[in-house]
């Protein structure tokens, strides 16, 4: 077997070898949309699209498929899991705009403005932020900054006003929300730096020249020919926060619980849980059939976003290519 | 503080918005290097205070007690074993398919379609490759590969599984920087090849494989740190029994059809939000696990300076 792949291969065997090894790869993706496109069939099947809607309470529901037979009865597989879709876009959205907002101007900073000594350690502590693996930003959350929101941050007075809802332990919004952001905006920053560099200096020196100071040229010409990347990165970043299931898990409190804004301050320290996370949470449970089906249905719908994702990120960098801009 | 040409102007003589945005985008660099270091420096401060030797080399017990629950060699033994098994997978996977994009691919509608998955796969979430995983191990088909239970019933999860899944994870960075990397080869050295007489293939693996090794090794050490940092797919596929649990009676096999823990499940268990709620466990983990991620990024910097680079931030293919 050794011998034969030392050997000078013939060339057309090498081509259809390497090309049926891109094939199984291309099949990968068929068969992730095809299984747990099966598996989540029951569910659609039950409830249609309107599993995705408001309604019902999921702290019966899903009890309820727990403890279903293995033939579960049709009205088992009712669902509606609104709480954790809104939680998911609630957390994401935020996230990223918040993450947006921070990467645009540290990419600024770190293209532009950074001397370069400090541009020189800023790279590498990017990327390392970029590469902490989630479970460590889970754990810092939970044992640092969950007591110190629930310690410090909400009163006894919060807690009291709501005992009857939802209990106030630190885990929520607040600290989900802020992980999320510090565990996507270095994504962000690595592509909108690539980006920032790779639209002509000149253009930029063009406005200097003009008596523009170097903070609204960079605004002005260079982060606006940069629009789709930003836009780019954005989506990516989005894919990410919405797959995000561990840290999720860790410190979001998982009560399927749809924080509500009106509430205002409370708002920033209600429990939530995510389509992601539920998997995590959930996935013990995975032999009653019904929650199976369940679970693999979240999982297809977020297999679904992380495509469509995919391909708006691809539409969006199309004009990028005209410019020869590298995004 | 500006690095602009020409004549300089001092900020205070700037627009207020101006000068907003120069302090924002001060406060936003500054501000995420400091929490950078701030994580790094508050797990080295843990890390010290409760890791000893010993943890490394002792096997986790159960046990209410922190100070009898044992060491994690099992989770370290177990990273490193699905580490292995993830890159043993996706090395022929990834650097196949990038070498056929970019010396065949034809037809090119398919080059294109083959290019789209992999870009599908490193969009996914990992929680759904950990699922997907789950669905396609249960199968009875598959069932000699993973954990069984007496009667029958397929768990689908084993050391192969979780392994076979961190693959796909591994894959999109790996074939990223293999195909960026062979694309960049000038021509003129595959020409070269040709005029020597060299067949296509001969050429792939003498001329340009060789020339783009250093792209392939950042690749699989952005492979490999994706591996040791993800905890859905151990999650799911691995089970939690914090020690090695043997399948079968095979030696080498048994462990690898068996269940067992890695060093990020090792964490999410010794947390509060697992079972064990040991925090200095999970701390002293973490430590060591931030030391790998520490040590491959240097790795990747290494390798990146030797190379050319644009920014430096995308060191072929990327963070991301």
């Amino acid at each position: 077997m050794l011998r034969r792949l030392r050997d000078p291969w013939p060339d057309h065997r090498a081509e259809r070898t390497l090309g049926a090894v891109s094939l199984l790869v291309g099949a990968v993706v068929v068969a992730m949309v095809v299984f747990v496109g099966i598996q989540a069939w029951p569910t659609f099947q039950h409830n249609g699209i309107s599993w995705l809607g408001p309604g019902g309470s999921l702290e019966t529901e899903i009890p309820n498929m727990i403890n279903s037979s293995v033939h579960p009865a049709a009205s088992v597989y009712h669902l509606r899991a609104w709480p954790l879709v809104y939680g998911t876009l609630l957390t994401a959205v935020t996230a990223v705009v918040l993450g947006l907002v921070i990467a645009v101007f540290s990419s600024i900073f770190i293209v532009e403005l950074a001397p370069a000594r400090l541009r020189r350690i800023a790279i590498p502590v990017i990327r390392l932020l970029a590469s902490v693996p989630s479970v460590i930003y889970g754990l810092i959350g939970i044992l640092v900054l969950v007591p110190f929101v629930g310690n410090d941050l909400v009163t006894a007075h919060d807690k009291s006003s709501v005992q009857n809802v939802v209990e106030l332990t630190g885990e929520g919004v607040l600290v989900t929300v802020v992980i999320l952001t510090v565990m996507i905006t270095p994504i962000m920053i690595a592509l909108i730096c690539e980006a920032l560099v790779s639209v002509p200096r000149s253009w930029r020196e063009g406005a200097i020249a003009l008596g523009v100071n170097p903070v609204r040229a960079m605004l002005a010409v260079t982060v606006r020919a940069a629009r789709p990347a930003i836009v780019a990165a954005a989506v990516l970043a989005t894919a990410r926060a919405l797959g995000e299931a561990i840290m999720i898990s860790m410190v979001s409190g998982s009560r399927s619980f749809a924080p509500k804004p009106i509430d205002g301050i409370i708002f920033l320290f209600e429990p939530l849980r995510t389509l992601a996370s539920s998997i995590v949470d959930y996935h013990e449970s995975l032999s009653a059939p019904a929650l199976k089906s369940t679970l693999y249905a979240f999982a297809f719908l977020l297999l679904f976003s992380a495509f469509i994702l995919s391909v708006g990120g691809y539409l969006i960098k199309l004009p990028l290519r005209k410019y020869q801009v590298r995004g | 503080m500006q690095t602009g040409p020409g004549r300089r102007s001092s900020p205070m003589t700037w627009r207020w918005g101006d000068r907003l945005a120069l302090a924002f985008a001060w406060t936003a660099g500054v501000g995420l290097c400091l929490i950078a270091a701030a994580i790094v420096i508050y797990m080295g401060y843990r890390g010290v205070q409760y890791l000893h030797p010993g943890l490394l080399f002792s096997r986790p017990a159960v046990s209410t007690s922190q100070s009898t629950s044992g060491g994690f060699l099992d989770p370290l033994l177990g990273t490193a074993l699905l580490t292995l098994i993830g890159i043993l997978l996706a090395v022929p996977l990834a650097v196949g398919s990038a070498v056929w994009i970019a010396e065949y691919g034809r037809p090119t509608w398919l080059a294109r379609a083959v290019e789209s998955s992999i870009e599908i796969v490193a969009g996914t979430p990992d929680i759904v490759i950990a699922i997907f995983g789950l669905a396609i191990f249960q199968l009875q088909l598959l069932a000699p590969l993973s954990f069984t239970a007496e009667h029958g019933g397929v768990f689908g999860r084993s050391f192969i599984a979780a392994g076979a899944m961190m693959s796909l994870i591994a894959m999109p960075p790996l074939f990223t920087a293999t195909r960026d990397g062979l694309q960049a080869v000038p021509a003129h050295m595959r020409e070269a090849a040709f005029a020597l007489g060299k067949t296509r293939i001969a050429t792939i693996r003498r001329v340009l494989l060789p020339s783009v090794r250093s792209n392939m090794a950042t690749g699989v050490t952005l492979g490999v740190s994706r591996i040791i940092g993800d905890t859905a797919i151990v999650v799911l596929l691995l089970g939690q029994t914090l020690r090695f649990d043997p399948q079968g009676s095979v030696p080498g096999l048994n462990i690898l059809r068996g269940t067992g823990a890695s060093l990020t499940s090792y964490i999410y268990e010794n947390s509060p939000a697992g079972e064990g709620a040991a925090p200095q466990k999970a701390y002293a983990a973490a430590f060591v696990l931030i030391l790998f991620v520490l040590i491959l990024n240097l790795i990747v910097e290494r390798i990146g300076r030797s190379g050319s680079q644009t920014s430096g931030l995308t060191a072929a293919g990327g963070v991301v």
